[in-house]
């Protein structure tokens, strides 16, 4: 069995508002979302993800409405807000940045060994 | 949703939170059982995969971002449920916390308009009060330096000058005498406030002989013209003239420089006569206000105003009494009218902090005794789990809330105190309008709250989270560690070195008045009624008629049953009538400042003032006869010692007047205050006068109560004149009483501060004792099994509390002694080292304490010991 990374700090609000920007969703499908699209990679620690999401309505970048789902069961579904989609944008952005910049440095050690 | 909405709706939101995770845990069993597990294992495993459902809530709850809020509100109803327990405690400290927050606030509700607060006018920074200065002391300035000032300074946007005016108003069912002020044009700009209807003075209405106009207050106006709006353009009759009503005041205007000023008219000196020296316009009897231009700072101001004096120009001549050459004052307005006032409402201000540290110890050592008590209870809660900063947070809490019990009941111990010191003030207070219980006080009362509520917890919050788990548990409530004991002795100490402070000032000031009051005025102040006659209206304008109104209204009250004597007085001693002083100038050209009473004879025999030398003035000396004088005692001594002044001659006021030969010399009399030091005086008939006073007081020496006697005089007064205002009617003993009535004043408040010190202090010594007694029952217990007796155990508990009374007095006389600096100005005739009041409050401080020591020692004293030692 390959161990699987731990999520970057931080990084879990990030991949939290990129799943909720696909549409409203709940708390559970958000986790099976993110284990699903990641092909298992990025295990989401379940004890985390709710602290996060209601940390992320606290700070209004998610709202939340209590409705029912396709099997008639009420949850809370999550989704964006203004506010939630600009943050997206600008970590999504700054995430890419540094990325690339992590994949540039790693690409120059590898050269200079050879 | 804010944080508020968050904390009330919480109930909802852990609902809604349960709701969630149960949903995400179904479903993932769901999940689960679909993909073949067995419903139990399934819902074990999405239980495992979410990771214990308690703790994520306590996450959540954590994220939600009000948790502090809900630890505060948690800590608040734990604090009502610990104070609601033990009332006895909450009522004990919220009652003294009450008297201290009480006790500063009213002090507070006082000092704040008078010291603190700006006078009520716009940029009142910007108003200055200017005075000349002769040989160093401080005089009235005269209307034509006032001219020149004027005329010559760039510092200043306006300038005034006003003087009492006292006009009669007749015709009603009976004559009034209003008091107000006559004012250049410019006086109400100078304060930077304008009449509420019609207009402000002119400076066509301020010439010589100009247009008979008047502004009534509000007040007057709505008392005696319904505030009809139509008053604007009326004339009414003030003492015999015709005046054109021109404004009115608004209701808010507050006139500090006379606060009793009903209704001002335009001052009108002659502008044109400044070659004439013995002119009114040359006398010192303007007090003069300005307002600074803006920018123009106050010395910028001083410096431009003190150049003027010293550089005198030819357009105006000055006379030698106004040469100005010992220079100018200028002071701020509001530093001005509190001159006399701020060194007390300072040691108010200071005394009270005394009493609100003193009733803060107090209430630690309460909290302190508590805490010893609870030990056990906080070992048990820090083993549950709970922080060091959770205690305290806890116990500052508690202490919090009982501040604010205090608090609030020290709003009550606020209004009365607030109304006792305007009730108790001295005649004179300025801005005592402007004394009352509002926004600011109530803001200051918040503020000092919560500053006692975390002061008084402190320490015990320290204590009580430095407990020692194992021991705490194990030996319950029973011990404390011997910091505490330490801690509480030296509060103790402290809150006795306090009391001694406040104990020491109230004696130095109660002895200052004792001593005072056994000063001698110079007269015989029982069974004497005063009061004061006006004369109003063209009748009196010729001087005459006035010296025949006096013959004929002692002629009318002679006769009055209970009356033994009367006269009348242009000057009364101690009413505090501050004009009638003029230079008394001897042959040899040595010249003093003396009181002029022009009296009627038989003045000094009704008074009681006896005569030293010579003889009394009598009914020969009349306009036609030699002029003659009778001069102080202290005025002989100092200008003819050792010889007799019966014979010589002197000027009073004018030069070119005639010459008085003394003919009698009197013991002297304290005008102003019974604190005065300089009393001259130069007494002469009204008939040898050179000029007509205005107002005369009539004294009447009575058989019975003097004030008694009151109407039937004004009844015998207005059988002579029906139209002549009568006012001031007083004995001398109330007059006496106000002259020194400002440190009176200053001795109630302190004596009440004291009072409160004291058993404060007494109750705080007690606290400790009985505490301690209560701690070390078994080792009292040992020691009179092994064969102390009673009064050994007695002598060892009050010793103990000795201890710390006698290191408390000592600490506190090394700070009374530097505290009474502070008072100096209050003191009379006491040294601030006064013996006498040191040793009288160490012994009452003694007594005192020795009283508190003794209830815990006879409980010690009464110890069984086969019962505490049985207990253990």
């Amino acid at each position: 069995m390959i161990a699987k990374p731990d999520l970057p700090q931080g990084t879990l609000d990030l991949l939290i508002l990129k799943v909720v920007a696909l549409g409203p969703i709940h708390g559970y499908a958000i986790a099976q979302r993110l284990q699903q699209v990641s092909r298992d990679v990025v295990q989401v620690p379940q004890g985390s993800l709710y602290p996060a999401l209601h940390r992320l309505e606290n700070r209004s970048l998610l709202a939340a409405d209590w409705k029912d789902t396709e099997t008639g069961r009420e949850a809370k579904f999550y989704r964006l807000t203004r506010k939630g989609r600009a943050q997206l944008e600008a970590e999504a952005a700054s995430w890419q940045r540094l990325t690339e910049a992590v994949g540039l440095i790693l690409k120059l050690s590898a050269g200079g060994a050879q | 949703m804010n944080w508020w909405q968050r904390l009330s709706r919480r109930n909802k939101l852990e609902e809604q939170l349960e709701r969630e995770l149960r949903f995400h845990l179904d479903q993932h069993a769901a999940d689960l059982i679909a993909n073949g597990y067995h419903p139990a294992e399934a819902h074990r495993q999405a239980r495992l995969a979410l990771g214990g459902k308690e703790q994520v809530k306590e996450d959540c709850r954590d994220a939600r971002g009000t948790r502090w809020l809900e630890d505060l509100w948690q800590d608040f109803r734990y604090a009502v449920r610990t104070l609601r327990q033990r009332p006895g405690f909450t009522a004990v400290g919220a009652l003294t916390l009450a008297l201290g927050i009480g006790a500063s606030t009213a002090i507070f509700s006082a000092v704040n308009p008078i010291l603190f607060e700006p006078l009520p006018y716009p940029h009142a920074g910007r108003i200055m009060m200017i005075w000349d200065t002769y040989e160093g002391v401080r005089c009235d300035v005269t209307f034509h330096t006032y001219r020149e000032l004027a005329a010559r300074s760039r510092s200043f946007e306006a300038m005034a000058v006003m003087e009492v005016w006292r006009p009669a108003m007749t015709g009603a069912a009976q004559p009034e005498r209003f008091d107000g002020q006559s004012v250049s044009a410019s006086y109400f700009r100078v304060l930077g406030v304008a009449p509420a209807l019609g207009r402000d003075f002119q400076q066509a209405d301020d010439r010589f002989e100009g247009p008979h106009v008047t502004i009534l207050s509000d007040a007057l106006w709505r008392r005696r013209f319904d505030g009809d709006s139509g008053i604007v353009g009326r004339q009414i009759t003030l003492d015999g003239d015709l005046y054109t009503v021109i404004g009115v005041m608004p209701p808010g205007f507050d006139n500090v420089l006379a606060p009793s000023a009903e209704l001002w008219a335009p001052l009108q000196y002659d502008a044109g006569n400044i070659a004439d020296q013995e002119s009114a316009e040359w006398g010192h009897h303007l007090h003069m206000v300005g307002r600074l231009r803006p920018g123009v700072g106050i010395d910028q101001a001083r410096r431009e105003l003190n150049a003027i004096a010293l550089a005198p120009v030819p357009e105006s001549p000055r006379p030698p009494w106004a040469a100005l050459k010992y220079g100018l004052i200028v002071n701020s307005l509001q530093g001005e009218i509190t001159r006399f006032i701020k060194p007390v409402l300072l040691a108010f201000l200071g005394a009270v902090t005394l009493v609100l540290l003193i009733a803060s110890v107090n209430v630690t050592n309460l909290l302190l005794a508590r805490g010893a008590q609870r030990s056990g209870e906080f070992a048990m809660r820090a083993a549950l789990g709970a922080g060091r900063a959770r205690l305290i947070r806890q116990m500052l809490t508690e202490s919090l809330l009982l501040a604010a019990l205090g608090g609030a009941l020290g709003m009550v111990v606020t209004e009365f105190g607030t109304g006792a010191l305007v009730t108790l003030s001295p005649t004179g207070l300025p801005r005592a309008g402007a004394i009352a219980v509002n926004g600011a006080v109530f803001a200051f009362a918040f503020g000092i709250t919560a500053f006692a509520g975390l002061l008084v917890g402190l320490v015990p919050a320290w204590h009580a989270a430095r407990v020692d788990l194992v021991t705490g548990i194990q030996q319950g409530s029973r011990r404390t560690a011997g910091g505490r004991q330490l801690v509480r002795r030296a509060l103790v100490v402290s809150e006795v070195a306090l009391a001694i402070v406040l104990l020491v000032s109230a004696g130095l000031l109660f002895r200052s008045l004792e001593r005072l009051f056994a000063v001698p005025p110079g007269f015989d102040t029982s069974h004497l009624l005063t009061m004061q006659t006006q004369y109003s209206g063209h009748r009196y304008d010729d001087g005459n008629a006035r010296r025949r109104f006096l013959t004929q209204a002692l002629e009318a009250v002679r006769p009055v049953p209970g009356v033994a004597a009367a006269a009348f007085t242009s000057l009364l001693p101690l009413s505090g009538d501050q004009y009638g002083v003029y230079g008394t100038r001897f042959e040899d050209g040595r010249s003093y400042d003396t009181f002029r009473y022009a009296s009627t004879p038989g003045y000094c025999q009704t008074m009681g003032i006896p005569l030293r030398r010579g003889r009394l003035l009598d009914q020969h000396d009349t306009a036609g006869a030699p002029r003659a004088v009778m001069i102080s005692e202290s005025l002989a001594r100092r200008q003819f010692p050792g010889k007799d002044p019966v014979g010589q001659r002197l000027h009073l006021g004018p030069l070119n007047g005639p010459w008085y030969t003394i003919v009698g010399v009197v013991d002297d009399v304290k005008q102003g205050s019974l604190a005065d030091r300089q009393g001259d005086g130069a007494y002469i008939t009204p008939a040898q006068s050179w000029f007509a006073d205005d107002a005369m007081s009539l004294v009447i020496r009575t058989h019975g109560d003097a004030a008694a006697l009151a109407p039937a005089i004004k009844k015998a007064i207005w059988s002579v004149d029906k139209d002549l205002p009568i006012v001031r009617v007083a004995t001398m003993g109330a007059l006496l009483a106000t002259s020194e009535s400002q440190r009176r004043f200053a001795m109630i408040v302190f004596e009440a501060f004291a009072l409160v010190a004291l058993v404060l202090a007494a109750t705080g010594i007690y606290g400790v004792l009985s505490g301690n007694v209560t701690e070390r029952t078994r080792e009292i217990g040992v020691r009179s099994a092994l064969g102390a007796s009673r009064g050994d155990i007695l002598t060892l508990v009050v010793r103990q509390g000795m201890q710390l009374t006698g290191l408390g007095v000592a600490i506190g006389l090394i700070g009374a002694a530097a505290a009474s600096r502070a008072l100096i100005t209050l003191l009379f005739g006491v040294s601030p080292l006064d013996p006498v009041t040191y040793f009288g409050v160490v012994t009452l401080a003694a007594a005192v304490s020795a009283l508190a020591c003794w209830v815990p020692a006879w409980r010690a004293a009464r110890v069984d010991p086969s019962v505490t030692l049985r207990a253990e």
